[in-house]
C-alpha cells in the first residue's frame, strides 16, 4: 500500500494517484462534513489505493465501504447532501458510473433546480477513466460527454497531479455537484511537488500547458501528456504549436478556447472518448460559432472510433497516438 | 405457508384467492380492536436461521400508546379527511382543466395520514408521487402541491421547511436518499429517522433492493413503507412479485417485514410507530408493507376498465379506510355524526378556497427555467442561454 504524501506544499514529489489522495486527506481534515463513499475504499484503500490511509485516520463512519450498488450509494450520496454533508463518492471503473446514471440525470443534477434553489447538491462524484492500461472489458471507458450532456453538473478532469490535487480540493468545496474525471493512466505516470496554496478561482480554466504560434491543440485529461509530446516533435520541424488543457468540459473555458484560436488560427481537438458528439464536437461548434472567421482552416478531431473500446491487444490503435495527432495538425495547417 | 395475518378489521386482499385472510377475531392479538399481528416465518421454512437482527418474526404488538389515546385518533382522523378531500379537489381541478394530469390517491388516506402521525416533527419523508399530498400535513399550502401539477415550478419548494423530500418521479429512486439522509443526521449526532414511502411496482426496482440492503448494511434508521395497492397501472402484484407479501422481501435483507391492513390507519400507525422507535434505538430499518387496493385510477389520464373487472374496485371502495374509520370512532363514542359532516365540509370548503388561490398564482416566467440549475453558474452562461429565454418570453 502506497503512502499518502503527508501534507500540502511537501517537497516531496507525488504521482496523480497520490495526490487524490492527499486531497481528500486534506478535506476531510479540514471539514467534518466531508464524508467518503465507495467499494473497497476502507481498509484496502480503493483498487487504485486513491484513499490509502485514509479509513485509518478518519474512522469507518466517514470512510465508508459500501456494497456493490452504485445507485445505491450515488443515491445516498443525493441523501447525504440534503443532510447537510459533502460526500465524495468513488466509482471505481468508468463504466462502474453507468448503473448510478439514472441517480446522477434524474437527482444528483436536478435536485437544486427542482427545489427552487432551496438544497444544495456539493457531491463529488471521482471516476477513474480512460484506456491504456491493458484494462479488463468495460474498464477503460471515456464517458465524459455523457455527463457534459446533462444540465445541472459540472465536469472536470486534471492532467497532472498538482491539478489533481488542487482541481479535487476546489470540487469538494464546490456548492455544486462535480463529476471529477480521472485519467487512471495517468495515476503514476508522473510524479511532481503539490502545490502549497491551490488556487481556488483559476480551476474551472482552461491552461495553456506550452504556448504557440502556428496551431491550438485542444486536449484535456490522458491526453494532454501526448499532445505535449507532439508539440515537442514539431517543434523540431518549426511548427509551434500551443497546447490548451481544457480541465473543466462543463463549463468549458469558452474565453480561453476562443482567444487561442483567434491568435493561432488553427485547432486541433484531441480525445481519447468517442469521436461523434464528444467534447470535440463542443469546441469545434463553439469556434464555429464565434470565431469562424479567425480561421485558416478547418477544426480537425483526433478521437476514439465510433465503436466500443476495443480489447486492450487494439487499444493503441484506438486511442489517440503521436502520430494521428501530427497527421491531424498537418491537416489544419494544409 | 402460514401467514397469520390476523385483523378485525376488515381487510381482505383478492389476489391469488387468499392472499390475506379476513379473520374476525384473531387468537389473542389484537388487544384493541385494530392490529395487526402479521408477520411470521414467511416462507423461510425450518432451515433459515431463527434470527439475524430478528429477521421475519418481530411481532408488532397492539399498537404504539399513539394508536391508543383518543385526541390522536382524532388527529389521525382530520389528516385522512383533509387528505381525502385534497384529493378529490385535486381531481375536480384536472376535470376542469386547471391543473394537468394528476396520479389519484383515493383510499390511501390510511396509510399516509398514519405514517405522518407515526414520526416525530424532525423526522424525514421521502415520498413518491402518490403521496402528493403529505407535505400539505406538514404546511405545505396545496394550491403550492397542486402548482406542481398545472406544470409551473412554483410547485417546488424547500425540503427542509417541511421535512419532506420533494415527490420522486422515477420509481424507488428516492429509496436510496432515505438512507443517505438517515446514515448523514446519525454521522452528525442526530437521532433522526427517515421513513420512505414506495409501492408495489416499485418494489421491482433495482434501487429499492439497493436501498434497502444498504440501509441493512449500514444500520440505517430508515423506515421503509410500501403501499401495496395491488396495481402498478396495469400491472397486477401477480406480475410484479411471485411472493404473496412484499414484506417477505425484509427477510432477505436482514431487517423486520410486517404486513399491515392499508385500510386500517391504527394498524398501521401502530406498525410504522414501532418500526421508527426501532429505528431511532440503534435497531436499523424495517420494512412495513401495508396492503389495501388502489380503488380508483392510477391517475386521471388512465382507464382501469380496460384492464381489470371494476366491480372489484366497487367492493373495496365499500370498505374505504375513512368510512370504516368513523364508524369504529363512533362505536368508540369519539365522534357523532355531526361531527363527521361538519369536518368534511370544513376539509373541502378549505381546499375549495385552496383552488381559488391556485387560480390566482401568476404564470411562471421564463427566467425560472434556469433559475437554481448550479449554484455558481459559469461566466459563459449567458452565452448559452440568452436565446432559449428570450424564446421562452415571447
Amino acid at each position: 500500500m502506497t503512502t499518502p504524501p503527508a501534507a500540502p506544499g511537501n517537497a516531496e514529489p507525488v504521482t496523480l494517484v497520490q495526490a487524490v489522495d492527499a486531497a481528500l486527506e486534506a478535506e476531510l481534515a479540514a471539514d467534518p462534513r466531508v464524508v467518503l463513499l465507495g467499494e473497497d475504499i476502507g481498509r484496502m484503500g480503493g483498487v487504485f489505493r486513491a484513499t490509502a490511509g485514509l479509513q485509518a485516520r478518519f474512522g469507518e463512519s466517514r470512510v465508508v465501504d459500501v456494497p456493490a450498488c452504485e445507485a445505491g450509494f450515488v443515491g445516498a450520496a443525493v441523501g447525504m447532501c440534503l443532510a447537510g454533508l459533502r460526500p465524495v463518492v468513488e466509482l471505481q471503473f468508468d463504466s462502474f458510473s453507468y448503473p448510478a446514471f439514472e441517480q446522477i440525470v434524474c437527482h444528483l443534477a436536478r435536485y437544486r433546480w427542482r427545489t427552487a434553489g432551496a438544497t444544495e447538491m456539493p457531491a463529488v462524484l471521482r471516476i477513474p477513466y480512460g484506456g491504456g492500461t491493458h484494462a479488463p472489458e468495460l474498464h477503460s471507458d471515456s464517458p465524459e460527454a455523457l455527463f457534459c450532456h446533462i444540465p445541472g453538473l459540472v465536469v472536470v478532469t486534471p492532467s497532472s497531479p498538482a491539478d489533481a490535487y488542487s482541481m479535487l480540493r476546489w470540487a469538494i468545496r464546490h456548492p455544486d455537484p462535480v463529476i471529477f474525471m480521472e485519467p487512471k493512466r495517468l495515476y503514476r505516470s508522473t510524479r511532481a511537488a503539490l502545490p502549497a496554496d491551490p488556487d481556488p478561482e483559476g480551476l474551472l480554466r482552461a491552461r495553456v500547458v506550452r504556448p504557440g504560434t502556428d496551431v491550438t491543440i485542444v486536449s484535456y485529461g490522458p491526453s494532454v501528456p501526448t499532445c505535449r509530446e507532439v508539440a515537442e516533435m514539431l517543434a523540431a520541424r518549426g511548427t509551434s504549436a500551443e497546447i490548451l488543457d481544457l480541465r473543466a468540459l462543463w463549463p468549458l473555458d469558452q474565453e480561453a478556447i476562443l482567444a487561442s484560436v483567434r491568435r493561432t488560427r488553427r485547432c486541433v481537438v484531441v480525445h481519447e472518448a468517442a469521436r461523434s458528439c464528444g467534447v470535440g464536437a463542443e469546441v469545434a461548434a463553439l469556434i464555429a460559432e464565434h470565431a469562424m472567421f479567425s480561421l485558416d482552416g478547418p477544426v480537425v478531431r483526433v478521437a476514439g472510433l465510433d465503436a466500443p473500446f476495443p480489447m486492450f491487444m487494439l487499444e493503441d490503435l484506438y486511442l489517440p497516438d503521436p502520430g494521428r495527432i501530427v497527421d491531424a495538425v498537418e491537416e489544419a495547417l494544409r | 405457508m402460514s401467514l397469520g395475518f390476523r385483523s378485525v378489521g376488515a381487510c381482505a386482499i383478492t389476489r391469488r384467492a387468499t392472499v390475506l385472510q379476513l379473520r374476525r377475531s384473531g387468537g389473542g392479538v389484537a388487544r384493541h380492536g385494530y392490529v395487526l399481528d402479521v408477520i411470521g416465518s414467511f416462507g423461510m421454512g425450518s432451515g433459515m436461521p431463527a434470527s439475524r437482527r430478528g429477521t421475519g418474526s418481530v411481532a408488532v404488538r397492539a399498537g404504539s400508546a399513539l394508536a391508543r389515546r383518543p385526541a390522536d385518533k382524532l388527529r389521525l382522523w382530520k389528516m385522512m379527511v383533509q387528505l381525502r378531500a385534497y384529493d378529490e379537489r385535486a381531481t375536480l381541478l384536472q376535470r376542469q382543466g386547471r391543473i394537468g394530469a394528476y396520479p389519484t390517491f383515493w383510499g390511501e388516506e390510511a396509510i399516509q395520514a398514519a405514517a405522518v402521525l407515526a414520526v416525530g416533527d424532525a423526522d424525514w419523508l421521502f415520498l413518491s408521487y402518490r403521496q402528493n399530498a403529505v407535505p400539505v400535513l406538514r404546511g405545505l399550502p396545496p394550491e403550492q402541491a397542486w402548482a406542481y401539477f398545472r406544470g409551473d415550478p412554483r410547485g417546488f419548494f424547500d425540503p427542509s421547511q417541511f421535512g419532506c423530500a420533494p415527490q420522486c418521479v422515477p420509481l424507488a429512486t428516492h429509496l436510496p436518499h432515505a438512507v443517505g439522509w438517515a446514515v448523514g443526521r446519525r454521522l452528525q449526532g442526530g437521532d433522526e429517522v427517515a421513513l420512505a414511502f414506495f409501492g408495489d411496482g416499485a418494489s421491482s426496482e433495482g434501487d429499492a433492493h439497493e436501498a434497502m440492503n444498504l440501509a441493512s448494511v449500514l444500520r440505517a434508521p430508515v423506515v421503509f413503507l410500501c403501499t401495496n395497492n395491488q396495481w402498478a397501472i396495469s400491472t397486477p402484484l401477480s406480475r410484479q412479485a411471485a411472493v404473496d407479501h412484499l414484506s417477505a422481501r425484509a427477510a432477505g435483507y436482514g431487517m423486520p417485514g410486517v404486513t399491515v391492513d392499508g385500510y386500517d390507519p391504527l394498524a398501521v400507525l401502530g406498525a410504522v410507530a414501532e418500526a421508527v422507535d426501532r429505528a431511532r434505538s440503534g435497531g436499523g430499518p424495517s420494512l412495513v408493507e401495508a396492503s389495501c387496493y388502489r380503488i380508483g385510477p392510477h391517475a386521471t389520464a388512465d382507464d382501469p376498465s380496460l384492464y381489470r373487472d371494476e366491480a372489484e374496485a366497487a367492493l373495496w371502495r365499500e370498505r374505504e379506510p375513512i368510512g370504516r374509520f368513523e364508524r369504529q370512532l363512533q362505536e368508540e363514542g369519539h365522534l357523532a355524526t355531526q361531527d363527521i359532516i361538519e369536518e368534511h365540509e370544513r376539509a373541502a370548503s378549505a381546499m375549495r378556497d385552496a383552488g381559488h388561490r391556485l387560480d390566482r398564482m401568476p404564470v411562471p416566467t421564463g427566467e425560472e427555467m434556469t433559475a437554481h440549475v448550479l449554484a455558481v453558474p459559469p461566466p459563459s452562461w449567458p452565452r448559452s442561454s440568452a436565446p432559449t429565454l428570450a424564446t421562452a418570453e415571447q
